[in-house]
């Protein structure tokens, strides 16, 4: 409703049976182009890939497709994902956020500051309390600096670019002075495990599958739900076939999303380590030369904990961003404030003279970016095991092209949370796949600015064919 | 400059504004102005573009604060300072350039600042609707547009939106910006049939319009601003056009109407 509707409109009476069928089911057609778009991206880097080096073990014969590639692309993704749902808010209230990358390296460095040379001293080294001190102090932190952005841009009246510009610039300089120019490390091992490194990091094939079923049963209940409010104010309902497709299509993806994970295993040495660490039995065998434990199958040698097959399921970050996708979508499209941001970013003038509080909005906003830097940061130096001042180097641009190619409007106004993090994986994954293909990086950098423009310049075509 | 109160002819003023001043970078926009308004009264604001006619009328809607003066509503001093504490005395205000977000559709632009809510504090669009779908019903049966944006909408469309937020909160006090600017004939003229309902409700409304027939169709009484001045206040009955014509160009203020500070001598 306030955000980007592809719905409504007078009926046109030509159109075909499978725009008949969209309009019907109210699918966000700028959606489905972007899943085709990613589609075209994991076909094709997948068969690329098993051109170049065949026997990958993916869909296609490729490296690309493969449950330990998509697995290890989700948590790539999370860091950039959880901060531009914040930054989808963000440009649709006509503002930026430059600073995000440099507020990610600040908090980071702060937060491991805090618990190597702070923490770690006072409460002893691995007290179980350093992981919780570290979270909130980063989540607080990062919303202390988003509110100060804030109200130097909503009551200093002073451009959001301006302010987040020096931002970016100071924030870097004042993260390597908490610093002192040096790498932050080792995180508290419970935090670590926020970063996905580890078989402890992720909730295992059971609790996944159960995650996978509640959410099932969720969008069942909602759908249900919604329909029933409608018949009971005597709405027009969608037809029936529309939300049972809906409910079979949303469960088909969580459910092969769900596969997906559980079917990625840990690699052997990993797998050797938790099965020793759980005092589980790990079939005997001869040492290799590497150190590893190998074991007489029928006919050929494989690693012991091959036989032990322990799935990973979901990663904690790939939760995290999960949770914050779901939360803010509520927040935008189910809220009070989230109507106000949309209809501030639509005309703040007119917002304003509805009573809407637009400087006390703005704050909030940039308070709420924050936070989400804040849980970037976490993520961010937990999976890397330590905080440098360069870990949110060019974030920023990362985060905002993962908002625009998901189709956020930079005029204000336009923008979905789903369609951002679409952009952050879509945008991840030519970043991972040309990896891959060990493409260098200097190619990687040319490929994403341009489909970064040519998402833009697709989206305004769009547009003004729907109009 | 303090002068006394002039006296009201019919009962108490709904609203009174007395003596206010707004100046914007040095330029005296509005310049001690005093007018009023009864329950069940038209009162007609004309004037040039730049005569302080909307600038007069956002210090009452609390789009601008006054730098001085005062605002009274059923006789008690107010303090209106933004748009909230506007609504809150039951001031709501049509603007000439409608003033509706863009991209959401009419039913939250009706409900824009005045969201209702489940009782989980949750947005209840569906309960919004109903209520927009009412409201349009009785204002503008042809419309059907709900779901979309109000930029795809008519001027006409847009205009019965913005009346439709105005006048379903209760107003008691309405102010409209030049409400037939963007519309065709036949859409003025249910502006004009609207006007007479709500006035007969007892609903006080200040009309500013450039147009002087449309005033002496709709108005009870007019004030005429020139310079950010009040040239004079008169019933509409009292004078003539061309009189009218004569306070708006030249500041002259005929026998039928009470001068005020900005009339020639």
């Amino acid at each position: 409703m306030a955000e980007q509707s592809s719905t409504g409109g007078p009926a046109a009476s030509n159109e075909g049976p499978i725009s008949r069928l969209i309009r019907a089911a109210e699918i966000d057609t700028r959606m489905l182009g972007m899943l085709a778009a990613m589609l075209v991206i994991w076909v094709g880097f997948d068969v690329i890939s098993s051109i170049l080096r065949p026997g990958g073990g993916g869909l296609f014969g490729g490296s690309f497709l493969t449950s330990r590639n998509l697995w290890i692309l989700l948590v790539q993704t999370s860091v950039i994902a959880v901060m531009t749902t914040g930054m989808v808010l963000v440009i649709v209230l006509r503002q930026i956020d430059l600073s995000v990358g440099s507020m990610l390296s600040i908090v980071a460095v702060a937060t491991g500051v805090l618990q190597v040379f702070d923490l770690g001293p006072l409460l002893g080294v691995g007290h179980p309390a350093i992981w919780i001190i570290a979270v909130v102090f980063a989540i607080l932190l990062g919303a202390a600096i988003g509110a100060f952005n804030g109200i130097l841009i909503a009551y200093g009246q002073i451009p959001s670019f301006i302010v987040t510009l020096g931002g970016l610039i100071a924030f870097s300089g004042a993260a390597f002075l908490i610093a002192s120019g040096v790498t932050v490390a080792p995180m508290d091992k419970t935090f670590k495990l926020i970063g996905g490194n580890g078989p402890a990091a992720s909730i295992g094939p059971l609790w996944s599958w159960a995650l996978a079923a509640i959410a099932c049963i969720g969008i069942g209940v909602a759908i249900v739900a919604g329909r029933r409010r409608r018949l009971k104010f005597s709405f027009k309902a969608k037809p029936v076939w529309a939300e049972v497709l809906s409910v079979v299509v949303g469960c088909a993806a969580v459910l092969g999303t769900t596969a997906v994970v559980n079917s990625y295993l840990y690699p052997p040495r990993v797998a050797e380590r938790f099965a020793l660490d759980n005092n589980i039995p790990i079939p005997p065998g001869v040492e290799d030369k590497s150190g590893l434990a190998i074991c007489q199958a029928a006919d050929k040698v494989v690693s012991c904990v091959d036989g032990l097959t322990f799935q990973t399921g979901y990663p904690i970050p790939v939760l995290i961003m999960l949770a914050v996708g779901l939360v803010m979508t509520f927040v935008a499209r189910r809220t009070r404030f989230g109507r106000y941001i949309f209809a501030t970013g639509g005309n703040p003038e007119a917002a304003e003279l509805a009573g809407i509080n637009t400087k006390r909005l703005t704050v909030t906003v940039f308070t709420l970016m924050g936070a989400l830097v804040g849980i970037s940061a976490i993520i961010a130096s937990a999976r890397l095991d330590a905080a440098t001042t360069a870990l949110g180097t060019l974030n920023e641009l990362y985060v905002i092209a993962a908002a625009v190619i998901g189709g956020t409007s930079l005029a204000g106004g336009i923008g979905t949370i789903y369609g951002a993090i679409l952009g952050a994986l879509l945008m991840q994954s030519l970043q991972s796949g040309m990896a891959l293909l060990n493409v260098d990086s200097a190619y990687t950098n040319i490929v994403v600015g341009i489909v970064l423009v040519l998402a833009v310049f697709v989206d305004q075509i769009y547009r003004r064919r729907v109009k | 400059m303090s002068t006394e109160t002039v006296v009201a002819d019919k009962g108490a003023p709904l609203v009174e504004m007395h003596d206010i001043s707004i100046a914007f970078g040095g330029i005296k926009a509005v310049d001690h102005a005093s007018i009023d308004l009864h329950p069940g009264e038209v009162v007609g604001l004309l004037g040039h573009n730049g005569a302080g006619k909307s600038t007069l009328i956002k210090v009452l809607s609390g789009a601008y604060k006054r730098d001085s003066g005062t605002i009274r509503i059923d006789g008690k001093d107010a303090d209106i300072s933004n748009p909230r504490d506007a609504k809150a005395f039951g001031i709501e205000t049509i603007y000439q350039t409608l003033a509706l977000a863009d991209n959401v559709d009419a039913t939250a632009n009706l409900y824009l600042g005045r969201e209702l809510r489940t009782r989980w504090g949750t947005l209840d669009d569906i309960a919004m609707e109903a209520e927009c779908r009412k409201v349009m019903g009785r204002l503008n049966p042809n419309f059907r547009r709900f779901k979309e944006p109000v930029k795809s909408l008519s001027g006409g469309q847009r205009q019965s939106v913005a009346i439709a937020r105005a006048i379903h909160f209760n107003a008691r006090i309405l102010i409209m910006d030049e409400p037939t600017a963007a519309l065709g004939p036949q859409e003025t003229a249910q502006v004009g049939e609207l006007i007479k309902q709500l006035k007969a409700q007892g609903i006080g409304i200040f009309l500013i319009s450039h147009d002087i027939h449309d005033v002496f169709d709709l108005a009870d009484r007019l004030t005429v601003m020139k310079n950010g001045r009040v040239v004079g206040t008169a019933h509409v009955k009292d004078v003539t056009k061309d009189e009218v014509l004569g306070m708006i160009i030249l500041g002259k203020v005929p026998p039928g109407a009470t001068p005020g500070p900005g009339a020639i001598a």
